[in-house]
């Protein structure tokens, strides 16, 4: 049964999900909602057709400035930042030198001496240890993360409502592209065209003194476009929906980025060298004894983290993420398995409480957006 | 205000299961406050008909998208029927937890274990401390 908590720190959006009878839980150390009134199978929908708003306080915010604030990235995320553009946005594995994962993060060109960068709630004081170890030269790191209230608005609708708060014309906003300083209903926000569900969306970034005023403006010009909540349930969903990794599930410090089929985002003969190009190399040469599948149930059964994959009678992996999925009716699990053996098998099993569920093979994402 | 349909004439378990006596028998669910805890019910995990279950000890798994739970089965018996309507319809537990979304329906083993489960009074009574606590 779920547990209900009191402990833990609140974002600035709390007493909202109090007075939108949230069901509040911990989740690292934050007071957030895991649903609201409507049920998480709801809010998925309510995403999916229409618009949602989340609190997404929790994650953390890094400013790399400095004449070497780019080399500097380059030496610590895996992808490739050379030819990123002003106010785009690129999505990174920041990896150690063997290969394993610190976090995986956005990271938001302002220009070529000023980044901002996106991390996961549970990594943040890990993450600005590990750029601290590795920083040179000119570079200056600050950790903005209990200044920042972050909003994420996402769904079909989330453009027309946010459009509704500023003079920014959004349809010229490309997906993954923001703007540093943008007034949305008068407060000045980072407003960038990005998410974690698999739709379109953006994510608003402001200071913690401004937020209440953020929330009530979206909320009322949500209202006319059928904007509702949506808690943590809702977004886990959302992005297994869209096989997009969570760090814990699919990457940590024993999971590569090339085990998770993160290879567009690994620029393995990137000319400066970064931390756990040699290992990821090596790794990719040798091959992958474990690698990320989708897996689909052919039988009723929740497939969960941990539970033991077979193929026959032999183990062949684990699952790293599952549920059922309300956008497709069905149960899906994202699982670490043996390649060798996914490529002569295409119907496997889950274990579930040591009994044996038929399932298949399938291409990832589950979901993938109109466009 | 109890915001929570507590049935009278049913008994309950401090694990939120109730139980209806039926002569020799019982029929056995999850409470309403017990379906709102976990939300959206999508799978349930019946008990082999003919199955011995004693009281205390998981002998159905409830599934909602975030959670696994045990219902516990509230007396010693041996199941005589299944609702195997759950398997196709899970969220009957949620919509009638007190009607089509009973569990299942056991001989009464031991009578005189009726008397350590709540009435509808003292188990009201529970859930609101039980609240208060969370």
């Amino acid at each position: 049964m779920l547990k209900l908590t009191t402990e833990g720190k609140k974002t600035p959006f709390y007493d909202k999900h109090v007075a939108l009878e949230g069901k509040i839980v911990d989740y690292s150390g934050w007071l957030l909602p895991v649903q609201y009134q409507k049920g998480l199978v709801e809010e998925v929908h309510d995403t999916r057709r229409r618009a949602a708003i989340f609190d997404v306080s929790h994650m953390g915010e890094v400013s790399v400035k400095g004449g070497d604030a780019e080399e500097f990235l380059q030496k610590i995320i895996a992808n490739d930042i050379y030819g990123l553009k002003d106010n785009a946005v690129i999505y990174s594995p920041v990896c150690y030198p063997d290969g394993g994962v610190v976090d995986d993060i956005l990271i938001y060109r302002i220009n070529r001496e000023k980044f901002f960068l996106v991390v996961n709630a549970a990594n943040t004081d890990k993450d600005f240890s590990w750029f601290q170890k590795n920083v040179f030269g000119d570079v200056r790191l600050e950790n903005l993360s209990s200044e920042y209230a972050q909003i994420a608005l996402q769904g079909p609708n989330s453009e027309k409502i946010l459009q509704e708060l500023t003079e920014e014309p959004l349809q010229q906003m490309k997906n993954y592209h923001f703007l540093p300083e943008v007034l949305v209903a008068a407060v000045k926000c980072i407003v960038s065209r990005t998410g974690y569900t698999g739709e379109d969306g953006f994510e608003i970034y402001c200071n913690n003194n401004d937020s209440s005023a953020l929330w009530n403006a979206v909320w009322s010009a949500g209202q006319k476009h059928e904007l509702n909540p949506a808690g943590l349930g809702a977004r886990d969903v959302l992005r297994l929906e869209a096989a997009m990794p969570l760090y814990g599930h699919e990457l940590s410090r024993e999971i590569t980025p090339l085990q998770a089929g993160l290879d567009r985002f690994v620029a393995l003969d990137k000319k400066v060298v970064f931390n756990g190009q040699e290992a990821l190399r090596k790794q990719k040469e040798e091959g992958i004894s474990r690698r990320l599948f989708g897996l689909e149930m052919l039988e009723r059964g929740v497939p969960r983290e941990g539970y033991p994959v077979k193929a026959g009678e032999q183990e062949i992996g684990w699952v790293s993420s599952g549920s059922y999925s309300p956008t497709l009716d069905k149960f899906i699990a994202m699982g670490f398995l043996d390649p060798e053996v996914v490529n002569n098998n295409t119907e496997v099993s889950v274990m579930i409480r040591n009994r044996s569920y038929r399932a298949r093979i399938t291409k990832l994402p589950f979901y993938r957006r109109k466009k | 205000m109890m915001k929570y349909n507590i049935v009278d004439g049913l008994m309950y378990t401090k694990k939120h299961e109730w139980s209806r006596q039926e002569g020799s028998s019982a029929v056995v669910g999850l409470s309403d406050y017990a379906q709102d805890k976990l939300g959206e019910i999508v799978f349930v995990e019946l008990p082999d008909v003919g199955a011995e279950v004693e009281a205390g000890q998981g002998a159905a798994v409830i599934e909602s998208v975030k959670a696994v739970a045990d219902l516990y089965a509230p007396l010693d018996g041996s199941v005589i029927e299944i609702n195997e309507e759950l398997l196709d319809q899970p969220e009957l537990i949620n919509t009638d937890p007190y009607g089509a979304g009973w569990v299942f329906k056991i001989e009464i083993k031991d009578e005189s274990q009726l008397g350590l489960l709540m009435d509808d009074k003292a188990y009201a009574i529970f859930v609101v401390e039980e609240e208060e606590e969370n």
